[in-house]
């Protein structure tokens, strides 16, 4: 970063890893509010991996801001009018109720649940679950939608600028749509890859087909709703900023971005992901999890990195931002913190309800598959 | 100051901001309470039944 690229890899990674954690709040609302049981099964593993994106997008925003001790000041000081004000307010109340819903799972493990006052807790704490879940939803709703808000105001960046409904421009329902596209696919991809180390099955086959499913006509949804976007930005916003098309796509940034965004990785996972024949193959189920993933990161980078890079000025020329080493480490350290966070909830925590199922073993000759988990209802 | 906005001001812009933020706040809030009252109670309960037994 420097002074003319003022956001850099850390907001973009900041903005793609909430985006995949909104596979915790939206699995939530699926489950507690419309009352998809079904998705029980992949419940936990959806609220630790939400757990983890926003644990990790705040300590980075606290890297980013340069002085934490004065993070608190958004708060203090908070500017009802930005965009920003309201994601940090949301990101900061929904971690802690990210938090709330991991108590249970935390109070699940075999030794605390022995301590009568913490499994009793945690069993209080299941049952008010939707009221929590609720209230997830309605943080997430908007401070997913405020991100892509943030760049859609931007009056004076013809790149970004959106026209909209009433105070939000489209980017702010853009956002929302692909965040829930994308994250019941990390949430997929990053079961999966679980399933691979650990070498068991976690979940049964059709708990992947239906977050498949799901993910699949959400991108398809976000994709039409994208192109119309686009074609409307590209024939109202642009010409009235005095430019053309071609004038945002130039050296690295150039128009095979957008088609990569859009055409390889939305249209083709879209496709993948609602066509029931494909769908059922694992590779190609997992191929358009990725694709979709991939697609919403380059979004976000696009947002984030090729706003800033088109110039605005008449001095100004088109600029191109690369990463220090110091950006890069502080990203990968979230990295993995994710993994270490993640691998220590599988160890120690009942987080997949279906693998004593999935899995039996044989005790002194005799098939067990309960093997005393704790499973509040 | 109030209500605990240090620059707080009565417009329409601050009373949705603040007033939805304090309405999670309070169902969060409340959510957490009832959990808390429910465990007190469960764990009073089962303390006396391990008593008059």
């Amino acid at each position: 970063m420097n002074h003319y690229f003022a956001f850099g890899l850390w907001i973009v990674f900041d903005l793609s890893v909430i985006a995949l954690g909104a596979g915790a709040f939206f699995t939530g609302f699926l489950t507690y509010i419309i009352g998809k049981g079904d998705l029980k099964a992949i419940i936990n593993p959806a609220v630790v991996i939400g757990f983890i994106c926003y644990s990790a997008a705040i300590a980075m925003l606290g890297v980013d801001i340069g002085q934490p001790l004065r993070g608190w000041f958004i708060f203090w000081h908070a500017n009802v009018h930005s965009m920003l004000t309201e994601v940090s307010f949301c990101i900061t109340v929904y971690l802690g109720v990210l938090t709330i819903e991991y108590l249970p799972l935390i109070f699940s493990n075999r030794k605390l649940n022995e301590i009568r006052e913490f499994n009793i807790f945690g069993d209080s704490l299941h049952h008010i679950m939707p009221l929590f879940a609720a209230a997830g939803t309605f943080l997430s709703f908007f401070h997913q939608g405020s991100l892509g808000g943030m760049f859609g105001v931007l009056f004076a960046r013809p790149f970004a600028f959106r026209e909209g409904f009433l105070i939000w421009p489209w980017t702010f329902f853009l956002f929302i749509l692909s965040s829930i596209a994308a994250g019941p696919s990390f949430t997929l991809l990053c079961v999966w890859i679980t399933q691979k180390v650990t070498g068991r099955e976690l979940v049964k086959r059709d708990i992947f087909t239906m977050l498949a499913k799901i993910s699949g006509w959400l991108l398809t949804s976000y994709i039409i709703l994208k192109i119309l976007d686009t074609i409307s930005w590209a024939y109202g916003v642009v010409p009235r900023a005095g430019l053309s098309f071609m004038d945002f796509y130039e050296g690295p940034y150039g128009i095979w971005l957008m088609i990569a965004e859009i055409g390889i990785f939305g249209i083709i996972p879209a496709i993948i992901l609602i066509t029931p024949r494909l769908r059922e193959k694992n590779a190609l189920l997992i191929i358009g999890a990725l694709m979709n993933i991939t697609g919403i990161v380059l979004n976000r980078f696009i947002f984030t990195i090729q706003t800033l890079t088109i110039p605005v000025m008449p001095f100004d020329r088109f600029m191109s931002y690369s990463p220090s080493w110091q950006e890069w480490g502080i990203a990968l350290c979230t990295i993995g913190y994710g993994v270490i966070l993640f691998s220590l909830s599988y160890r120690y925590l009942p987080l997949f309800p279906q693998e004593v199922e999935l899995n039996p073993v044989r005790v002194l000759g005799k098939v067990v598959k309960d093997s005393g988990l704790v499973k509040r209802r | 100051m109030v209500p605990f906005v240090f620059e707080w001001a009565w417009d329409a812009g601050h009373l949705i901001f603040m007033g939805l933020l304090y309405l999670v706040l309070g169902a969060i809030s409340l959510g957490l309470l009832y959990a808390f009252v429910k465990t007190w109670l469960k764990l009073r309960t089962s303390n006396d039944k391990f008593q008059s037994s």
